[in-house]
């Protein structure tokens, strides 16, 4: 049986092997050519932050330009490229690699295997994104432009994009072939390389979440692939699927991309669910409440998410009976959300709490995502949505759900595991700094947003009216802090690997319970080379 | 099995579960166009019938109103003679629209349809009608285009009132800008 898991690669002869610990020499064997899962989830996690800082001027410039009314800093036209790149750069860059990051350097640790089933592939998993972010990117510098039609691509308005749009389509199909790999390999991992002992129920609910996300991925992406290819014969070889002029229908690519689009949304949280039901038993020193519904929560959730994708599309004249069908099946997606949100609240009820930042931020996490949650249950109701929809209150909730949740989960996660990852503690005092001024300054930022929206002012328009001047202002300078304070979150990252005279302990937090745990800090170059003996008191939720 | 074939296994499976997802995409416009025709959403499932044989007379009324639009890409001048009038439900009619060319120059156009509420195109028979066919206007010119129709006398009693909507296009017009032509 161990043996097995040693010997397992499928299209990597090992050669590492013998001598363990020493990693390839020289910069470009080292990160270029590396089949290391270790490695190539750090270049993930530097790929997203980069992504993020990328993705976060151009932010500033969108509420730049909303700080008052009027039309001041850049044209309409950019204003719209900057909304769509802002969005692809987001949820493409920053949010999916950092999961997948996240995945690499943790699932094979986390199961009891030396690494990923699949190494060579995962290097191309990685590889292939800086290529398909620099097509992507590149189109803001072309004559035509970036896309302008908001990140969902809408034709007609996607269509006029110039000859530029080629370029859009073929990034998104690079991006789709690289998380479709990526999550081969992570299925793969968990379901042939689990350490003896690791059975199904007693993996970490990181590892669940991941794993249902990649069967999401897998289901969802090569449809957005097929709406984009669609999208790219209409505009060059003249195929008429979304002209109404050719008999085509510009309101089915809304249905085929929700179809992805819905899923999307729980692919970004998944993984979030995963981190946070890590960090709150850790820190409440009680094992996780409700293990296996958790376990059955998530799974409801993924399938759920297939059947709520018009609930975008309210407003598009469907029958009544459509219109009613989503908004329950979108009602019906909050009650395993909100077993879940009890579950963590049960957690740290009677725990015997502390207050590091990883658990700051997954207590933040877990009240502002709710509000994010509560917004979506209003935007749920056909009726009401046709007030929001469009508005800033769509981009209050989404906002809500994303940053303080998905990005609260993965900055809890680089706190909660850079210690692992480098062998060195981050600075606990900056780390609290970057918590509080993260938590006032992006509810400052979106907060108002929801009053916004709630008095009309559509979204992706660069000029309004100057009822909205005051709370518009009030976003922007929370939008100007929240982005500045991210430059902490970059400086104690950099400090950690390579300042910090600290150095963490295998076990880093006193309450922490896991398999990557029982390794060292930095752990070895191939985590397991034998499988370690899993039995229930090593895994969080003593079954 | 060992781990290498494990591996290959589930690749495989993922692999093909990818690749028939791609498919499922493409699988969904003609999903939806007939799932489109069967149920009548989208009101474009208007029967088209060559002559009125079926039509069953009835006394009950609808009301229907014409709706004229033309996108920007032809510059023309179309409206509907009468924008609202009633009609017997089962018996054969017509009426009447109205293009015009202003421009100076011979433009073809082609013009298409929808009804509302959609359920209501389920009951909705053409027998003849100008969209079914290109239509070219020299310039200055003006044209009548008749539309010939009936509405089934089975038609739900909760529907009262119809929308007929019709929108020219340039013929090959396409939203990237480009005209088609094959
Ligand atoms: C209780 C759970 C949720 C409900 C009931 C819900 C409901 C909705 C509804 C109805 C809309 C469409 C609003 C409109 O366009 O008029 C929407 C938009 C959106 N939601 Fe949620 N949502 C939920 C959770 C989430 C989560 C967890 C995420 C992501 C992590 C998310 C991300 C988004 C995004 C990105 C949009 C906007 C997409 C766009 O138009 O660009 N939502 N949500
Ligand atoms: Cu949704």
């Amino acid at each position: 049986m161990s043996t097995d898991i040693t010997s397992n690669d499928l299209d990597h002869a090992h050669d590492g092997h013998d001598d363990h610990d020493h990693k390839p020499k020289g910069f470009l064997n080292r990160w270029l050519f590396t089949t290391n899962h270790k490695d190539i989830g750090t270049l993930y996690l530097f790929l997203s932050l980069i992504a993020f800082l990328v993705g976060g001027s151009m932010a500033m410039v969108i509420r730049a330009e909303l700080f008052m009314p009027g039309l001041q800093l850049v044209e309409p036209d950019f204003f719209n490229q900057m909304t769509t790149m802002h969005a692809l750069v987001m949820v493409f860059g920053a949010v999916m690699p950092a999961w997948v990051g996240f995945a690499n350097w943790l699932v094979p640790m986390m199961v009891g295997a030396p690494d990923m089933a699949l190494p060579r592939m995962n290097n191309w998993s990685f590889w292939i994104l800086p290529f398909a972010f620099t097509m992507l990117l590149s189109t803001l510098f072309m004559d035509s432009g970036g896309p302008a039609s908001g990140w969902t691509l809408y034709p007609p308005l996607v269509l006029q994009t110039g000859n530029s749009l080629a370029f859009v389509v073929f990034a998104v199909h690079m991006l789709g072939i690289s998380s479709i790999m990526g999550s081969i390999n992570i299925i793969a991992t968990i379901l042939n390389m689990r350490a003896p002992g690791m059975t199904l129920l007693r993996m970490p609910m990181f590892v669940w979440t991941w794993l249902i996300t990649a069967f999401l991925l897998i289901a969802v992406m090569p449809v957005l692939a097929g709406a984009v290819t669609m999208l790219l014969t209409d505009h060059f070889f003249g195929t008429n699927f979304f002209n109404a002029a050719g008999g085509g229908d510009p309101v089915m690519f809304q249905h085929i991309f929700w179809f992805f689009g819905h899923p999307e949304v729980y692919i970004m949280i998944l993984p979030a669910f995963g981190v946070i039901s890590e960090i709150l038993p850790t820190f409440s020193r009680k094992p996780l409440f409700g293990y296996s519904s958790m376990v059955y929560a998530t799974a409801t959730i993924a399938f759920l998410s297939f059947i709520v994708w018009a609930h975008h599309m309210f407003t598009v004249g469907m029958p009544l009976q459509g219109e009613l069908f989503f908004m329950y099946a979108t009602m019906l997606i909050s009650v395993p959300t909100g077993v879940k949100v009890f579950n963590w609240v049960s957690t740290m009820w009677k725990g015997s709490m502390t207050f590091e930042t990883p658990m700051l931020f997954a207590i933040g996490f877990v009240v502002l995502f709710t509000i994010g949650g509560f917004s979506g249950l209003m935007l749920a109701i056909t009726a009401a949505d046709f007030q929001y929809h469009d508005t800033y209150f769509v981009v209050a909730h989404f906002h809500y759900v994303l940053v303080p949740g998905a990005v609260f989960a993965l900055m809890a996660a680089t706190y909660y595991w850079l210690p692992k990852f480098t062998g060195n503690m981050y600075s606990e005092k900056w780390g609290k700094i970057h918590f509080w001024l993260s938590t006032i300054f992006v509810n400052v930022l979106f907060f108002p947003q929801h009053y916004l929206g709630l008095a009309g002012m559509p979204r992706r328009i660069p000029d309004y009216s100057p009822q909205f001047a005051d709370f518009n202002m009030i976003s922007s300078i929370g939008g100007f802090a929240f982005g500045a304070t991210q430059l902490i979150f970059v400086g104690v990252i950099l400090h950690c690997i390579f300042r910090s005279k600290v150095k963490a302990t295998g076990q880093v937090w006193e309450g922490a319970r896991g398999l990557e745990w029982t390794l060292s800090s930095p752990p070895p170059y191939h985590s397991f080379t034998t499988p370690p003996e899993v039995s229930h008191n090593m895994v969080r939720h003593a079954d | 099995m060992n781990q290498q074939q494990k591996n290959r296994k589930t690749i495989r499976r993922l692999v093909l579960m990818a690749i028939g997802m791609f498919g499922f995409g493409f699988a969904l416009w003609p999903l939806y166009n007939v799932f489109c025709d069967v149920t009548g959403l989208g009101g474009r499932a208007i029967q088209i019938s060559e002559n009125n044989n079926q039509a069953v007379a009835s006394h009950r009324v609808v009301s229907i109103r014409f709706d004229a639009t033309v996108n920007s890409s032809l510059p023309w001048v179309f409206q509907a003679k009468e924008k609202v009038h009633e009609y017997n439900l089962g018996v054969p009619s017509k009426a009447l629209y109205l293009a015009m060319n202003p421009s100076d120059e011979a433009l073809t156009g082609q013009a298409t349809y929808n009804v509302a509420p959609p359920e209501a195109s389920l009951y909705f028979v053409k027998t003849e009608c100008f969209c079914f066919t290109e239509q070219t206007l020299q310039p200055h010119e003006s044209r009548e285009m008749p539309v010939y129709f009936y509405i089934k006398d089975d038609l739900p009693e909760h529907i009262k009132d119809i929308t007929l909507s019709y929108t020219f296009y340039r013929q090959g017009y396409t939203p990237s800008g480009g005209m088609n032509h094959h």
